[in-house]
């Protein structure tokens, strides 16, 4: 596919290009010296782990925040981008991981939103109405111009936003993680559009952590490590496992090594359960299934389609509408029956939540303090009136050194370490009282890559050890490599079940778009 | 004993003790929370204490306070900082006033609205429901509808007083007067809240009364305008307040603090200060009404021929205006 | 250039001491110009402030016995933030407190010291308590926000204390609004009589025995919020509800927990005042001490230690303020106002705007030292 395209034979300026960006926060380094030169035409990859300051150098680009040292220059000439206004200005445009839209007006009303350049509104729409299907055709984004984008599906609401900046006359556009939100299917049309665009002249940078996405779509990539360039590389002339090198500083596996599962008795059993959320919406509607022991049963899906709600119920956060949930075959929503947080611990359940931020550990809190969130009051940890502050300590530095955390100093505040080594701290805080059942979301989410291989092998460890692990994860990489058996969530209900060893991304792709199994392939 | 001066503190306070013993005769005031711009109570004890100084030429040292501990704090401060004599504004200060003046015996109090039983202590209280008696005279006699109303500001026994005896004044003129009764809060911030004073005057006007007489501090503000909005009739208070609508302001019920401070200052200065307690009635002219060129015409020749009557009857004792007592 | 140098953490006395020190200084170069303004010398305004709080003779006494509200008032505030309730009720509920001493006070009162002396600081606690958690139970159980209901119990607390002295509890035959005087059993003993039992002679000031109280209350407050188990439910809760939610933790279970210790212990300031000042209730004893309670408390940073320096501080202004009006006519008391509100803006609402300046300040310091060495 890149060799379709056209080599200029003169040379002619990059697109853009930026010399020395420094960019500090108080007292953090977001970026370093970061210089670098995207060429008109290509689709460019900025790849780094979260934290690594792709999105910072992105916002610097955008105007959003200014550099405190370094230049940008676009197609050859300074510029001094003082804001977004600017960088429309000169041709940049850039669709965020969170839509800009506003979901009670139209395709076309959100397009001219803050450019309606007649004082009469219904003029403007006429204009952009002819302009809107010329982008449209030109670059094959069907859209129905009059539709709400409530209406839209996540796919479409994002060719909004890309029509959007095409429509301010972007010729650079920046692309922030945009597949996160993404079905397979979708994530295949939206590289189609980008590669379009590229073919018709325009600039493409795509931002990411997923080395896949790098060497599908682009021709250049910029490797970014705590704030700084780390290299640039030919997409050709590269590997994802150079790539991942890279970005972590070292060697890493990026495929989990493990034997067949012996699976025991049913830990967990879910009988037709169904759950509503804060907004009483019903979110699961009519789920079961069972979780073994020594199996990892994975649940994939798009985020939002209730999967959270799900282990929220299970864990005993969420009151359910009905159904029942079983644990050693004992019925846990029976009238009367005791089902919170506490006591599904102290039943051996465990839950690794999906947000660690949200959930899982108190950021303002020392990580001794996180690192006992929900078995603060077991005896270990508190006496009657005062807690054991040396016993908390010791023991969850103990935990920390376990799970190698770095650094391993349970003082420190836990929003000074990194999204993995969070990850890693409540990790270790659920799996060490050694549960039977361990309920785990998104266990990698903005983790790094070393951190994820670690994680990734500490759930494998577990269930060899005969624990049964319920996995829900947006991931289809990582349901793929640990799951045993694959179950997939659409609008609240399972529309199916694979086995790991004959699940294929383009079927789970289709399931997760809310297509049904046929029946013969479930067997 | 416990007013004696360590020597570290002697020492410095002599430079201040210096000063005011330069100047032999040291007058001082403390206001109350109102502070000394209320527009009432504590406006005219500042008047009364800048006419002293404007026809002496002698200053004053003053202070307005801001929490409960600081009226003993502020007292003795003044006490020690060599004044002569020094006025206390409020019945709030009474205790303070106590403890201080037993410290300091040679120091000379004044306490205005209360009543304080020490040799060094002069003790000022107005009857402000024989003042309030006649204005409730006034009011009946000028309504029309035989409704008349009364604001006060905090609910506390003084405010409770002044609407004893302006009940007692209109009953005295028509038995079957209605008398509307209002207060505008149980805060301090009563005294000073002239949109409520507005509101509840409004009221009183929806419901039939066509004078109302304020006895609310700032509040008052509100009222008089709204009876000058409403085309009725309002009544000021403490001082006289004639002069803000003149057309609309009936009366005012005159207390002479004004002149208790002045009195105070200007009798320590010559010699002729004596403790005990002075009841300021209408036979003292320490209350009484107003009557100028703005409401002139408001005050018919009979009306103001029956308040004379009526005063000279209190204060010969024909009429007896009881007030509020708890 | 070496990244993990300029990586290192700011020490911890640039924000706790320099950055705080800035905004105080830049609040009293303000108050300086106004004085100046108004024409009168602001150097000797300081100083006549610096004395006024510490070196007159009775000064410190009043400085201290400030301190004491402030300390109460500023640990109440500071309890509920910890759960992630801001309380702006402290002043209802030290109003409050002052009934529950005054009624053992007034009927309990013939009782020997060591009984009804802590009758009444839990009286007072209890009623304080009850004032925050009638707040709490609503947040808690239906939602009414804390802000909203505070507020309004202030309002409650006064016409409720108004009414009951102006009818029920004043003196009969006077026109104050004020209680009998207690029996002196319930008296606390004040700082100058204890120090005359040592022998050492002092200024009679309104300090008293609560002082120490205030400070019992603060290392109490410390321990129950950091060394014990219900201390870190109330701050999981504040910090994360979600976090405590999954945790097992109750959230209105410490909403109403954190709103009755923090109404207890805005208790104090009715211990302080009515216990060992006054003697007696009288109306609108708190003074706005409450209120002020709140920015002593974000200026002290929710923590006990800090709150003793910023009552403190508060203390000073106020002793020290009025000194400086008593002896600088022209700085009346809307004068000393201002210059605490400048000191709250400054310290308190306008405090991270510098922060991030002096810090970079710093850094660009360090690493321009640093370099040269490289």
């Amino acid at each position: 596919m890149n060799a379709a395209r056209e080599v200029p034979a003169v040379p002619v300026p990059p697109a853009l290009e930026l010399r020395g960006i420094e960019k500090w926060f108080g007292n953090v380094h977001a970026n370093t010296d970061v210089s670098c030169k995207i060429e008109r035409g290509t689709i460019h990859g900025i790849i780094g782990e979260n934290g690594a300051g792709k999105s910072t150098l992105m916002s610097i680009v955008y105007g959003y925040y200014q550099a405190d040292a370094g230049e940008i220059l676009i197609n050859g000439e300074p510029a001094d981008i003082r804001g977004p206004e600017v960088a429309i200005a000169h041709g940049i445009g850039m669709v965020h991981q969170h839509f800009m839209l506003v979901n009670t007006f139209t395709v076309l009303e959100n397009v001219i939103l803050g450019v309606e350049d007649d004082f009469v509104l219904t003029r403007s729409l006429e204009k952009a109405r002819t302009e809107l299907n010329r982008l449209e055709r030109e670059y094959s984004l069907e859209v129905d111009p009059d539709a709400l984008i409530e209406d839209l599906p996540v796919g479409l609401q994002q060719r909004v936003e890309i029509l959007k900046a095409l429509y301010r006359g972007a010729e650079i556009l920046i692309l922030d993680e945009p597949t996160s939100v993404l079905t397979p299917q979708e994530v295949d049309q939206l590289f189609r559009i980008l590669r379009a665009l590229r073919d018709q002249g325009n600039t493409i940078i795509l931002i990411t952590h997923k080395l896949r996405e790098i060497m599908a779509l682009t021709d250049h990539v910029t490797i970014m490590r705590q704030g700084a360039v780390v290299g640039h590389v030919e997409t050709a002339e590269t590997s994802r496992e150079q790539l991942a090198e890279m970005m972590v500083g070292r060697s890493v596996l990026l495929r989990v090594e493990k034997k067949k599962a012996e699976p025991g008795a049913a830990v967990l059993e879910v009988e037709n359960l169904h759950v509503r959320d804060g907004l009483n919406v019903r979110r699961v509607n009519g789920v079961s299934f069972q979780v073994r022991e020594g199996e990892i049963l994975g649940i994939a899906g798009v985020a939002g389609n209730g999967q959270s709600e799900l282990l929220e119920a299970l864990a005993g956060i969420r009151a359910v509408e009905s159904g029942r949930i079983l644990l050693r075959g004992e019925d846990l929503t029976r009238p009367g029956a005791v089902r919170t947080p506490k006591s599904m611990r102290q039943l051996g359940l465990a839950h690794v939540p999906e947000e660690r931020l949200k959930m899982g550990l108190v950021e303002s809190f020392l990580a001794s303090e996180s690192g006992i969130l929900g078995h603060h009051h077991e005896e270990k940890y508190t006496g009657r009136i005062l807690t054991r502050g040396r016993a908390i300590l010791d023991d969850v530095a103990r935990q920390m050194k376990a799970f190698d955390v770095r650094p391993p100093d349970p003082s420190l505040l836990t929003s000074k370490f990194s999204g993995g080594n969070q990850q890693k701290i409540v990790l270790v805080r659920e799996i060490d009282p050694n549960p039977d059942i361990l309920l785990v979301g998104q266990p990698t989410r903005g983790v790094d890559i070393g951190a994820i291989e670690f994680i990734h092998r500490r759930l494998i460890e577990m269930r060899d050890e005969g624990k049964a692990i319920l996995l829900v994860s947006v991931e289809l990489d990582e349901i793929l490599s640990l799951s045993d058996r694959i179950l997939v969530m659409f609008n609240g209900e399972i529309v199916g079940e694979l086995p790991q060893a004959s699940a294929t991304e383009t079927q789970l792709g289709l399931m997760m778009a809310g297509e049904r199994l046929p029946a013969e392939a479930a067997k | 004993m416990k007013q004696l001066f360590v020597a570290a503190v002697a020492a410095l306070g002599l430079t201040l003790a210096a000063q005011a013993s330069a100047q032999d005769f040291s007058p001082a005031i403390v206001f109350d929370m109102g502070g000394k711009f209320d527009k009432s109570f504590n406006e005219a004890a500042f008047n009364g204490a800048e006419r002293f100084t404007s026809e002496t030429g002698i200053a004053y040292r003053e202070f307005e306070i801001t929490s409960s501990a600081q009226r003993e704090q502020a007292l003795r401060n003044m006490a020690r900082r060599g004044a002569t004599v020094v006025v206390a504004m409020g019945f709030a200060q009474a205790t303070a006033v106590e403890k201080v003046a037993k410290e300091f015996p040679d120091v000379k109090f004044t306490i205005i609205d209360a009543v304080v039983d020490l040799p060094n202590v002069q003790s000022v209280v107005f009857k402000e429901h024989e003042g309030s008696f006649l204005v409730g005279m006034a009011a009946a006699m000028a309504s029309k509808t035989g409704k008349v109303g009364f604001v006060g500001g905090m609910d506390i026994p003084l405010i409770r007083n002044f609407a004893a005896g302006y009940v007692e004044g209109a009953k005295f003129v028509n038995p079957d007067i209605t008398v509307y009764q209002n207060m505008t809060g149980t805060t301090p911030a009563a005294w000073n809240n002239p949109g409520k004073g507005n509101e509840l005057a409004r009221s009183q006007f929806d419901r039939g009364a066509d004078v109302v007489y304020a006895a609310a501090g700032g509040t008052g503000i509100g009222v008089y305008q709204a009876a000058k909005d409403s085309g009725k009739l309002a009544i000021g208070v403490d001082s006289n307040q004639n002069y803000l609508h003149p057309g609309t302001m009936l009366t005012s019920m005159i207390k002479r603090v004004d002149v208790a401070v002045f009195n105070a200052f200007a009798t320590a200065k010559d010699g002729t200060w004596k403790g005990g307690t002075q009841v300021l009635g209408l036979a003292e002219d320490g209350v009484g009404y107003s009557i100028d060129e703005h409401n002139r015409s408001l005050i018919t020749a009979d009306m103001e021929k029956r308040l004379e009557a009526a005063r000279a009857d209190i204060i010969s004792g024909k009429i007896t205006v009881t007030g509020y007592s708890n | 250039m070496n990244q993990s140098a300029r990586r290192e953490d700011i020490p911890g006395w640039l924000t706790h001491i320099v950055v705080p020190g800035f905004n105080l200084l830049l609040a009293f170069v303000l108050s300086g110009i106004l004085i100046a303004v108004i024409g009168e010398n602001p150097f000797r305004a300081l100083s006549l402030l610096i004395k006024g709080a510490f070196i007159y003779g009775d000064s410190l006494g009043f400085t201290l016995y400030y301190t004491t509200n402030f300390m109460f008032t500023g640990l109440a505030v500071s309890i509920a933030f910890h759960c992630g309730l801001f309380n702006i009720g402290g002043e209802g509920q030290a109003y409050v407190s002052g009934l529950g001493v005054a009624l053992v006070g007034l009927y309990l009162g013939h009782l020997p010291v060591l009984i009804v002396i802590p009758l009444g600081i839990m009286a007072a606690a209890l009623f304080g308590g009850i004032w925050g958690v009638i707040p709490g139970y609503l947040q808690a159980k239906r939602g009414s926000h804390v802000v909203i209901t505070t507020i309004m119990f202030n309002f409650i607390a006064a016409a409720l204390m108004t009414y009951l002295l102006v009818e029920v509890l004043i003196k009969p035959g006077q026109q104050s609004p004020e209680s009998r005087e207690f029996a002196p059993n319930i008296w606390l003993p004040y700082a100058h009589d204890v120090m005359n039992w040592f022998g050492i002679n002092m200024l009679s000031t309104p300090l008293n025995l609560s002082f120490i109280f205030a400070i019992i209350v603060s290392v109490l407050t410390w321990g129950l919020i950091w060394h014990t188990r219900w201390g870190y439910e109330m701050r999981t809760v504040g910090q994360n509800p979600t976090a405590a939610v999954y945790a097992g933790i109750s959230t209105s279970r410490n909403i109403i927990l954190a709103m009755f210790l923090s109404g207890a212990v805005a208790g104090g300031v009715g211990i302080n005042e009515i216990m060992g000042i006054h003697h007696r209730l009288l109306l609108d004893f708190t003074s706005g001490f409450g209120f002020v309670g709140i920015a002593v408390a974000l200026m002290g940073r929710n923590h006990p230690f800090g709150i003793f320096l910023a009552a403190l501080l508060f203390g000073v202004l106020f002793q020290g303020g009025t000194e400086l009006s008593f002896d600088m006519p022209k700085v009346n008391r809307d004068m000393v106002v201002v210059i605490q509100g400048l000191v709250i803006l400054f310290s308190g609402a306008m405090e991270s705007v510098f922060r991030p300046h002096i810090i970079r300040l710093f850094v660009r310091t360090r690493t321009a030292i640093a370099a040269p060495a490289e």
